[in-house]
């Protein structure tokens, strides 16, 4: 199995074509591995959609190969697509996306069950689930008897329940208030310190900060990324 | 670190009683980590001019035969004083990073989206290591620390935000009649704001 949960190796993506063609992604090459996140920053149009779709495996690139757990998506059928969607890549939307009529741990066992987990066994991951976000005691309660942060939370465990090992979080905390969005961080980033692999999309700098690295994207290329760490020494010498 | 700030934060340490010369540097160290990085002369240095300034005096030696400080009446109406006037901005050093795309933006020649490229990609390497720091050393610090890592990953975000306004309005101003794209084009046109 390959050391990274997600690969992208020179993918494009264009929309149409002629005079109409747009490149939404233009040779773009990154690796996500086990127990790193990694934000994605760029303007409006510079293709972070267009990335999270490739990589969830609900777009095709037009050129390039975007691997999942070293599997190439483009050699799967739909069926063996739509599988490794649901049993290895979990998403957290800004708008928490529970469905309203489900519990919590049932919203979290709900991907387990369409994976063919039976009832019982797919609680029990859901409620351990929660456990890991800190909400084991909130299982019962319905989404509109949640706080936004809580609702984000149990997302996150959703996202991360059973064998899924890859996150893709677009603006997660951009209905949060400051507080609440950090605490949905701190939830994401010890996912993620437990081994599964993320990737942010963010507009803001001080969340993209809890990601391992960041990348830019503009005009559909990715144009930088932020560099090794700094020591605590040095960091600790410009404090003032 | 700039001298008033050394002198403030020194006074401001006697608020809580007396102290010697190197309890102060220990105390600040302990606040910081390290951070302030000031030297026992600096200190001493300080002290002496507090003390001529009527803000601070000796009160005898201890034990160990070392110079005991207190804080004086004067010197605490100064620190009050200090606490609820604002910084302004002539007290602030100026900016290379505001000079530097000043100029960058009026100079030929310079591509300015990637100067601000390069101070972007940096600036969020500082923050990524500043939040890291936060992150794994909170539990072993007190307060006073952990405000002047925040300070420093807020500044970090406005400087990350100025850049986006830069690049922004450097382009806005060299291209004013951009035709749009077709919106069915655009997939991310579901996305709003700037960066």
């Amino acid at each position: 199995m390959s050391a990274f949960v997600l690969r992208f190796a020179g993918v494009s993506r264009i929309y149409g074509v002629g005079e109409q063609e747009v490149h939404a992604l233009d040779d773009v090459s990154f690796d996500v591995a086990a127990g790193e996140l990694v934000a994605v920053m760029g303007p409006s149009g510079s293709g972070k959609s267009t990335l999270l779709a490739l990589a969830g495996g609900l777009d095709a690139p037009t050129s390039g190969t975007v691997s999942v757990e070293g599997v190439g998506l483009a050699g799967l059928d739909a069926a063996a697509l739509a599988r490794l969607r649901r049993d290895r890549v979990g998403y957290v939307f800004q708008d928490y996306n529970l469905v309203t009529d489900l519990t919590a741990a049932e919203n979290v066992a709900l991907p387990r069950e369409l994976a063919g987990v039976g009832a019982r066994a797919a609680r029990r991951e859901a409620v351990a689930a929660l456990a890991e976000v800190g909400l084991a005691d909130l299982a019962g309660r319905f989404p509109d008897q949640l706080s936004g942060g809580q609702q984000q939370r149990i997302a996150i465990a959703r996202a991360l329940v059973g064998q899924r090992r890859l996150v893709l979080a677009d603006e997660p905390t951009g209905a949060l208030d400051s507080h609440t969005s950090l605490a949905v961080l701190e939830v994401l980033r010890a996912r993620i310190d437990a081994g599964a692999a993320g990737v942010l999309v963010t507009h803001e700098p001080r969340y993209a900060g809890w990601a391992d690295r960041t990348i830019f994207l503009r005009d559909g290329k990715l144009v930088d990324a932020t560099g090794p760490r700094q020591t605590p020494e040095q960091l600790l010498g410009r404090m003032v | 670190m700039q001298k008033s700030a050394v002198r403030w934060g020194l006074l401001a340490l006697f608020a809580d009683g007396p102290k010697y010369g190197y309890q102060l540097k220990n105390e600040f160290d302990a606040h910081t980590s390290g951070g302030w990085a000031l030297n026992v002369g600096q200190v001493y240095t300080t002290l002496d001019r507090l003390a001529r300034d009527g803000l601070v005096e000796s009160v005898g030696s201890n034990a160990d035969g070392r110079e005991v400080f207190a804080i004086t009446g004067q010197g605490r109406q100064a620190l009050a004083d200090w606490f609820v006037s604002p910084v302004t901005e002539t007290e602030r050093p100026r900016s290379e990073l505001a000079i530097k795309l000043a100029m960058a933006a009026i100079a030929p020649g310079v591509d300015v989206a990637a100067v601000v490229q390069a101070q972007r990609t940096e600036s969020m390497r500082q923050m990524r290591d500043y939040t890291d720091l936060r992150r794994h050393e909170v539990q072993s610090h007190d307060v006073a620390w952990l405000l002047l890592v925040d300070h420093l990953i807020f500044t970090l975000e406005s400087e990350i935000r100025w850049l986006d306004h830069v690049e922004a309005t450097v382009l806005r101003r060299a291209q004013p009649h951009r035709a749009p794209t077709p919106a069915a084009f655009r997939p991310d046109d579901v996305e709003v704001g700037g960066w």
